[in-house]
């Protein structure tokens, strides 16, 4: 019945397997399993999601409780990594600000990606005037520098959450739509097409039932990698201000009062968790996307 | 040329965008555009007369003519706080970003490519692997927390550099104190932009040398360093040109931030002097001046490339 398959070399010496040939996405699956720093960022970034979604209940201090007899306390016993100019605990803040970080990096994402795939999916099949036009419009959208662009926002619609997550979602789509048109510009070649609009297939059902799923692939490794840097981007603009604003936390605005020396210089405390923690968050994300995007492309692969 | 020809839509397109951005910021346009020294004091029917004298009581495509022709006379309109011509503002604004800015990009270049194409010759060793996960580890941590910690280590716990600033104030123009000052800055920026060019030269060097024509240096006996460095890095690193142009939005977003940190008295730091007063003038002209800059840098990379390698041909 199943002859002997060679399944290449996926973690040591090719190993000669005694069943059918797998699908694309077992394949796909065991080559992310190989990859141990991916494994080591998916750990812990189901650390982080668990420990956030558990903050209400875990968490010593409610995160945006004032307390001004105990500013700027060193870390203590009562407080594992101290408190913060207004006597909030540290890490209780530090806990819960893990939420709008993932929120916004999350919805961002999703928002970009989708604006890509779709006018993606439309330039590569469509090509000709369609394709130009929106080749120009990339090109537009990629001479505004994301942060910059976001600012502008904030000018229109004030600081917040929103304005970041519209920011990216209207800006950020250009990586996508390009690896998604240029996907779609080569399968569209390809004889099953040519095969399913001989049977009459409509323009809209080959589109959504035959070449969508190709691109899924390649597609969630972009999005992993927007994800990462939309949190970065969230923080960043919560540091200048311009982003979450306190009392609610957020990593970024965290780490707005180490901008003062006299903090910077002697409360570590106060500035060394959130951005470690925003680094290993988005590190955990990286290694996701390198991760999938092996798994999906093998030949591109980093590092074993 | 033809790469020139499909950038004057662009460019339109640019001026459009920014000009419907201009429209949902909160402020009367006339405002914006009359010089506030022949405004103050003004009766209401002056700045009536101004207004329909400009045009900004006719329909919007008339407006956006208006705003273009006073953009084609250098005209950004008037800083909503001092009253000064955006333009100037801007003008002495330039030099300290783009001096900030060239430096980060040769130290990301410098350092970058090297350590790229080690990694790619020792695939799979110790190095490739330490490379790997350190540039990774750069891309992941956000340039204002690597500021913070380069202020805290090279500065207040040794002491070797100042704390931001372009200059000593009251001292001579000299270059020693001109490096101390663009160091930490520049160096911050430019290892921001590090990782993503050692990841992409690593890749493009592995590209190239899996390729036949190697084998065939190879096989005419060539020693096997001049295979590497004659005949396969050449076309390996054509491509980084198009990743500077890549670069380009990422290094002004940057700068936004380490200016800010630094207190370097470049764009990014207007832009956000100019947000936190809502002055939208000069918000407003900055983003145009930028997305014009990053226009530019684009088309000239893409030029460039198409000189390097032939083989390109720009559709």
């Amino acid at each position: 019945m199943s002859s002997p398959t060679i399944v290449g070399r996926l973690n040591g010496p090719a190993a000669v397997v005694q069943r059918p040939a797998l699908s694309p996405t077992a394949l796909a699956l065991r080559r992310f399993r190989a990859h141990r720093l991916a494994i080591f960022g998916t750990a812990l970034l189901l650390l982080i999601v668990g420990v956030t979604i558990s903050a209400p209940f875990i968490a010593p201090y409610d995160p945006i409780a004032v307390d001004l007899s105990a500013t700027r306390r060193p870390p203590s016993t009562a407080h594992i990594l101290g408190t913060d100019s207004t006597g909030r605990d540290v890490l209780s803040r530090l806990m819960h600000a893990a939420q709008v970080s993932l929120a916004v990096g999350l919805s961002a994402a999703l928002l970009q990606t989708g604006v890509g795939l779709s006018l993606g999916l439309l330039a590569g099949y469509y090509r000709g005037w369609v394709d130009s036009v929106i080749s120009r419009v990339t090109e537009i959208v990629l001479s505004y520098p994301l942060l910059i662009v976001i600012i502008v926002i904030v000018a229109i619609l004030g600081p917040g959450q929103n304005s970041i997550i519209l920011g990216i979602g209207l800006f950020g789509w250009p990586t996508a739509c390009r690896i998604v048109r240029g996907l779609v510009f080569s399968l569209r070649e390809q004889d099953f097409v040519l095969a399913a609009r001989c049977i009459g297939v409509s323009d809209r059902r080959l589109i959504s039932r035959h070449l969508l799923p190709l691109v899924v692939g390649p597609l969630t490794v972009t999005a992993t990698f927007a994800v990462a840097y939309a949190v970065l981007l969230e923080a960043s603009l919560s540091f200048l201000g311009l982003g979450i604003r306190p009392p609610r936390p957020s990593w970024g605005n965290m780490l707005n009062e180490a901008q003062s020396l006299p903090i910077l210089e002697s409360m570590p405390w106060l500035w060394l968790p959130p951005g470690a923690a925003i680094a290993l968050t988005v590190l955990a994300i990286n290694f996701v996307g390198d991760g999938l995007r092996d798994a999906v492309d093998p030949r591109q692969r980093a590092i074993r | 040329m033809r790469r020139i020809a499909l950038a004057v839509p662009v460019l339109f397109g640019i001026t459009v965008l920014t000009f419907v951005l201009v429209r949902m910021t909160p402020g009367d346009p006339v405002l914006y555009l009359v010089d506030p020294a022949a405004m103050s004091g003004a009766p209401e029917e002056y700045i009536a007369a101004r207004r329909s004298e400009l045009g900004l009581d006719k329909p919007t495509p008339v407006q956006y003519a208006v705003w273009i022709r006073e953009l084609g006379q250098g005209n950004l309109g008037y800083s909503f706080v001092n009253r000064r011509p955006v333009t100037k503002m801007i003008a002495e604004r330039v030099e300290p970003t783009v001096r900030l800015m060239g430096t980060a990009l040769l130290f990301a270049l410098l350092i970058g490519i090297p350590t790229g194409v080690v990694a790619a010759l020792r695939q799979y060793s110790l190095i490739d692997y330490v490379v790997a996960v350190l540039s990774l580890t750069v891309i992941s941590t956000p340039a204002f927390f690597l500021a913070l910690g380069a202020i805290y280590v090279f500065s207040l716990r040794l002491d070797l550099t100042p704390i931001g600033g372009m200059a000593t104030i009251g001292r001579p123009a000299d270059l020693v104190d001109a490096l101390r000052h663009l160091i930490l800055p520049a160096g911050i920026l430019g290892l921001s932009l590090t990782g993503p060019i050692v990841r992409y030269t690593r890749a493009s060097v592995l590209e190239v040398l899996s390729q036949e024509y190697l084998s065939t240096a190879r096989a005419k006996g060539l020693r096997e360093r001049v295979v590497i460095v004659r005949h396969a890095l050449p076309n390996a690193l054509i491509p980084i040109i198009s990743v500077v142009g890549v670069m380009i939005p990422l290094l002004f977003g940057g700068s936004v931030i380490v200016e800010q940190i630094f207190s370097w008295p470049g764009m990014g730091q207007l832009i956000l002097a100019a947000i936190g007063q809502r002055d939208y003038p000069v918000l407003m002209g900055i983003t145009m001046v930028v997305a014009i800059l990053v226009l530019a840098c684009s088309v000239l990379t893409d030029i460039a490339y198409t000189l390097v390698d032939p083989r390109i041909r720009l559709g």
